[in-house]
């Protein structure tokens, strides 16, 4: 390539970058801005306080923020665990075994996929109130398992059919049966494969904001999406912009570290689990 | 000039599992399959069919969570009711104007980034892939804030940057008038999910057979023609995916609405007309025929996809 055309995919790549993290730059620049620094007309604070991070962190505002964060930390892991365990022997299955029925699996989950989450809240609702799982974690955690489930699936058979399974074979050559040879020699292999869905899980799970808000009512069990989306201000005439953008920033950090951590895996799982020719 | 493609290559079997030569091995295998992956589909299953199956059951009746002493069966009534009232068709419309707009855009954006990806500098790689999966992971909620903080007539930058722009001005009210709130919303989409199909675009450009590109270079072919008649053709099937699942995901669009406009000025979109019946006003069965004939509306959208479009979704998966 030509000096001329490195410089100008290289300006293409700077643009996307700034696509990329603009409005995050901008999320924590409203987040360091003081009440009365917000009608500014600027992009960046006149002068950076901290002021909102203690208002959410340990002022009036911790009470709403702290329980929801422990809530979608608690609740997301729980339904990433339980989906990623029951799509591992599923994924095996499909990847593995021969036997009828594994298209059917394979399709359901694709329309699991595509199901318009509000058609399962509606009856939800009504139905965990009676029978006493409404703002519970359970409540959160069954309904997390329609968006986690089907991706976990399809990611992690993509997944398993790359595993070189000889060495499945030559185990059972060596006198081990079809459980052990899983159990000993595969799950090792299928590590990373189900770590990335795992990681790609708990993103959808975190990003909820439907059931979030439909299917509990106090901080008992509310995620943060539905939090930041109920916030108010101290006072009805105070607008929480910088209390939002602070807890914002703090929910996107454990997702931005995730990212840098782990990249390369998280293309790798996005695009197997969709995509393969 | 027509399209160059290879013929599909026939994808390898499993080397193991001789068929029909044990059956017995044959029938435990079975018997192992579904035990491993009958958890997994009993409960897709059961947070789905279930769910959809008793919302079209509530959706028969006259029922509010509010007086359930009078509720009685009405048959097709709410159905009647939401098809004939012009909001439902309002928020179909505004839901279809999203989707159509979002889809496009992402489209054609996410083909740039892709291409930029795959030619920028190896070093360059590992940056740009980081940045581009920063907005499919930050989280919906949060993007609609930022987007909202950003054209805020207070808090927001956009109107002080752009007041050169005809019609803008300091006191622009984006969220004031329908098509300008749209086009926010919009605008928060496409930033949020391009990226999500640029990757998929990307590993779609990666199967394009590189022999083809030479051959259609050394034939004389400009970079128009080639990107028309090699790379496009080629990955047809990633692009197809992509569409079907962004055009999906789209029409589901509730989170960015009710963060910057809460439906207001005529930009509820379906998903939000159906969580407005059931949650805010406990109209259980109206709220369930709203999301009974989502859920059609979605099932449409999928068949024709496949149908018309013939996206062969097993092929692309590679089996």
């Amino acid at each position: 390539m030509s000096t001329r055309k490195k410089v100008l995919w290289g300006i293409g790549a700077a643009v996307i970058v700034v696509y990329c993290l603009f409005p995050i730059a901008w999320i924590v620049s409203v987040s360091l801005k003081a009440p009365s620094d917000l009608s500014n007309e600027s992009f960046l604070p006149s002068q950076v306080t901290w002021e909102n991070y203690e208002l959410i962190l340990t002022g009036s505002a911790s009470d709403l923020f702290l329980p929801a964060l422990r809530n979608s930390f608690g609740i997301c892991l729980i339904a990433t665990a339980i989906s990623c365990l029951l799509a591992m022997f599923a994924a095996y299955a499909i990847a593995r075994l021969d036997f009828p029925g594994k298209k059917l699996i394979l399709s359901t989950a694709l329309a699991v996929a595509i199901f318009p989450v509000i058609s399962i809240v509606t009856p939800l609702f009504n139905l965990w109130r009676n029978i006493g799982l409404y703002d519970t974690w359970p409540g959160l955690v069954i309904p997390y398992l329609s968006l986690t489930l089907p991706i976990s699936i399809w990611t992690m058979s993509a997944f398993f059919r790359e595993i070189p399974w000889e060495m499945e074979q030559a185990a059972q050559v060596d006198g081990a049966t079809t459980w052990q040879a899983f159990r000993k020699v595969i799950v090792p292999l299928a590590a990373p494969g189900v770590f990335t869905t795992a990681i790609i899980a708990f993103f959808i799970a975190w990003n909820d904001f439907i059931y979030g808000i439909s299917l509990t009512s106090t901080e008992a069990a509310r995620p943060v999406p539905a939090a930041l989306g109920l916030f108010t201000g101290a006072s009805q005439f105070e607008e929480p912009t910088g209390a939002i953008s602070a807890a914002a920033v703090i929910v996107t950090i454990p997702v931005v570290v995730l990212v840098l951590l782990f990249q390369r895996r998280i293309v790798a799982g996005l695009t197997n689990g969709a995509v393969k020719g | 000039m027509s399209t160059t493609t290879l013929p599909p290559t026939k994808k390898d079997e499993p080397v193991s599992a001789p068929k029909a030569r044990a059956s017995d091995r044959a029938r435990s295998e079975r018997k192992l399959g579904w035990l491993l992956a009958g958890p997994a589909f009993a409960v897709m299953l059961l947070v789905t069919a279930y769910p959809i199956l008793q919302a079209t059951y509530e959706s028969l009746f006259d029922y509010r969570l509010t007086d359930p002493e009078n509720r009685s069966f009405t048959g097709l009534t709410n159905y009647w009711v939401i098809l004939t009232d012009s909001l439902w068709w309002q928020s179909i419309g505004v839901t279809a104007f999203i989707t159509v707009v979002t889809v496009a855009v992402e489209l054609v954006l996410g083909f740039g980034l892709a291409l930029v990806m795959v030619k920028a500098l190896r070093a360059l790689r590992p940056v740009l892939r980081a940045a581009i999966l920063i907005p499919y992971a930050v989280i919906t909620v949060v993007s609609a804030f930022a987007w909202q903080f950003a054209f805020d007539i207070q808090s927001g930058f956009v109107n002080s940057w752009f007041a050169w722009l005809p019609g803008v001005s300091e006191n622009t009210d984006w969220f004031g008038d329908r098509w300008t709130a749209l086009l926010v919303i919009c605008l928060a989409e496409i930033w949020k999910t391009t990226p999500f199909i640029s990757l998929l675009l990307l590993a779609g450009l990666a199967q394009v057979p590189e022999v083809l590109q030479e051959a259609a270079k050394v034939d004389g072919a400009t970079r128009w023609q080639r990107l028309w008649r090699v790379t496009i053709p080629n990955m047809k099937a990633a692009i197809m995916v992509a569409l079907l699942f962004r055009t999906l995901d789209a029409f589901r669009v509730f989170d960015s609405i009710f963060i910057m406009t809460a439906g207001a000025n005529g930009t509820e979109s379906v998903s939000f007309l159906a969580y407005r019946q059931t949650i805010a006003r406990l109209e259980i069965g109206l709220g369930s025929a709203v999301s009974v004939l989502l859920f059609l509306a979605v099932v449409l959208i999928a068949f024709s996809f496949i149908k018309l479009f013939k996206v062969d979704l097993a092929q692309a998966r590679g089996e």
